[in-house]
């Protein structure tokens, strides 16, 4: 009977620590994603601070932003990114899903600057795309900040920018990732 | 001993089944119960559906500058150009205190008058429910500053001030169909502190009812009318009419454009409303439009550090 407990605690330690070492995610719901539309006529900004991340130990990652987050410094802007380019309501997130592909090359015990480069699918306004972007995790304690800036071409995702606006609206925005995410007890 | 180790690896097994898939149920998951239900935006594309209010506000820190204009009737021909030889003119400059509280200051040509309003949400129709409504209060102050001359007064007689007020009390319940299909109903009072007959009334209430009706992203068709309950028998010595007013809104970036037809020549609610002359049906139809132009004045505090300067 003694032996049997010892070996009870023994059998949870160890799943305990092996679900750690694979099994340990990370999320937050209050990530920062901005983006950044840069033309000689009129420079661009909007930030969302309702970005859902999670990134597992394994190194899958999936990112999800609500557009209708998305604020802007003049308001009309905001309104026409929703009705007239994102079309919010029937697209309301952009969305990624992929894997960290130098997964090796972290360790998640370890504080420390981690580059990664990351390669999935990239949704934005309905349009799915393979992507691949560097970027950097900070691991810190139970916490690890994801950083990424990448450029996202507006055609690539049938966004329409009509010719009026064309001088206004960069062909390629801007976009900065900077995600803090928490361990998921 | 075996039962257990075997459990434990299932444990393990189960902890490291992180597919995207997973992940994304987690999120979804957890998103149930800190999930907020968002309000219904864009309405309406401009403050104004066509000469009335709209359930819209300008957000806080932000300009409208407005040019309206109503040229004459259609039916007096080509030797008046249509109409366009003379127009009624308002210039107008609306401001959002809050997002909820907008105020607005014109001058039209019309009576030569000075209007002041505030609207102000009650309440905001929310995504995805039948039953919701966006509802707004609008309070309306116009003085007109023709000369007392104009009036043939009896010797002796003074014209108070107080003779050239009207206000209005209007209440906007709006409900956002669909994306492209929006209405609106407008229960409204006026209350004119001298008419120009015994005839007329001095408090006024009427219905209004207005709508848009989107063609693509950037046009939309829009249309207004108002039913007057207790109407003038008569104003400008001419019979009166009910309001109805149709037009196309067109948006480039910063600029909406109101294209619009009515019956109405005045451009302030208490005119359009309660003092409408033209007919449709003998073609006394006013071509028309109103541009807005928006300014931000105060950015949004979360962008006091921005790379960007607006100014």
């Amino acid at each position: 009977m003694k032996v049997m407990k010892k070996n009870v605690i023994i059998t949870v330690l160890l799943t305990c620590c092996i679900s750690v070492a694979f099994g340990q995610k990370y999320l937050t719901r209050t990530g920062q994603i901005t983006f950044f539309s840069s033309t000689p006529l009129e420079n661009i900004e909007a930030r969302n601070n309702e970005v859902a991340a999670i990134v597992s130990q394994q190194g899958d990652i999936v990112f999800q932003a609500p557009i209708k987050s998305f604020k802007f410094q003049k308001e009309l802007m905001q309104e026409h990114f929703n009705e007239e380019y994102m079309e919010s309501d029937k697209y309301p997130k952009a969305d990624f899903k992929g894997k960290i592909d130098n997964l090796s090359s972290v360790n998640f015990s370890k504080d420390g600057n981690y580059n990664v480069k990351v390669t999935g699918k990239l949704t934005i306004h309905g349009v799915t795309k393979d992507v691949s972007e560097p970027g950097t995790i900070i691991i810190k304690g139970n916490d690890i900040t994801v950083n990424s800036k990448f450029s996202v071409a507006t055609v690539d995702y049938n966004i329409k920018i009509p010719a009026l606006m064309a001088g206004k609206i960069a062909k390629s925005i801007e976009v900065t990732v900077n995600c803090i995410l928490s361990a998921v007890k | 001993m075996t039962l257990m180790l075997s459990a434990g690896s299932q444990q393990v097994f189960a902890q490291s089944d992180t597919s995207d898939n997973d992940l994304e149920r987690m999120l979804d998951a957890d998103k149930s119960a800190t999930k907020k239900s968002q309000f219904v935006s864009a309405t309406f594309k401009s403050t104004h559906i066509v000469n009335g209010q709209s359930i819209e506000n300008v957000g806080k820190g932000v300009l409208d500058f407005r040019i309206l204009h109503r040229f004459g009737t259609l039916n007096t021909g080509s030797e008046n150009f249509f109409g366009l030889d003379n127009a009624i003119t308002k210039l107008a400059l609306d401001y959002g205190i809050t997002n909820w509280l907008m105020v607005g200051v014109g001058r039209s040509t019309f009576d030569k008058e000075f209007d002041f309003f505030t609207k102000i949400k009650l309440a905001r129709q929310k995504e995805h429910k039948a039953m919701s409504f966006s509802v707004s209060y609008v309070g309306g102050l116009y003085i007109q500053s023709l000369p007392a001359s104009t009036f043939h007064l009896d010797t002796g007689q003074t014209y108070y001030f107080s003779n050239r007020v009207c206000y209005m009390n209007q209440l906007l319940i709006a409900h956002k169909f669909s994306n492209a299909f929006s209405m609106q109903i407008m229960p409204t009072h006026i209350h004119y502190n001298l008419v120009d007959s015994s005839k007329n009334p001095n408090d006024l209430f009427a219905l209004g009812v207005g709508g848009r009706l989107k063609l693509s992203n950037r046009i939309a068709l829009t249309g207004e009318y108002y039913y007057t309950l207790n109407p003038f028998s008569e104003a400008n010595d001419l019979p009166v009419h009910n309001a109805l007013s149709f037009g196309v809104d067109i948006e480039t970036g910063g600029h909406v454009f109101q294209l619009i037809f009515t019956n109405s020549t005045a451009i302030t609610e208490r005119a359009v409303i309660g003092q409408t002359n033209g007919d449709w049906g003998s073609g006394d139809i006013h071509f028309g439009f109103n541009i807005s132009r928006v300014f931000t004045i105060v950015q949004p505090k979360e962008f006091k550090n921005s790379r960007n300067k607006i100014w």
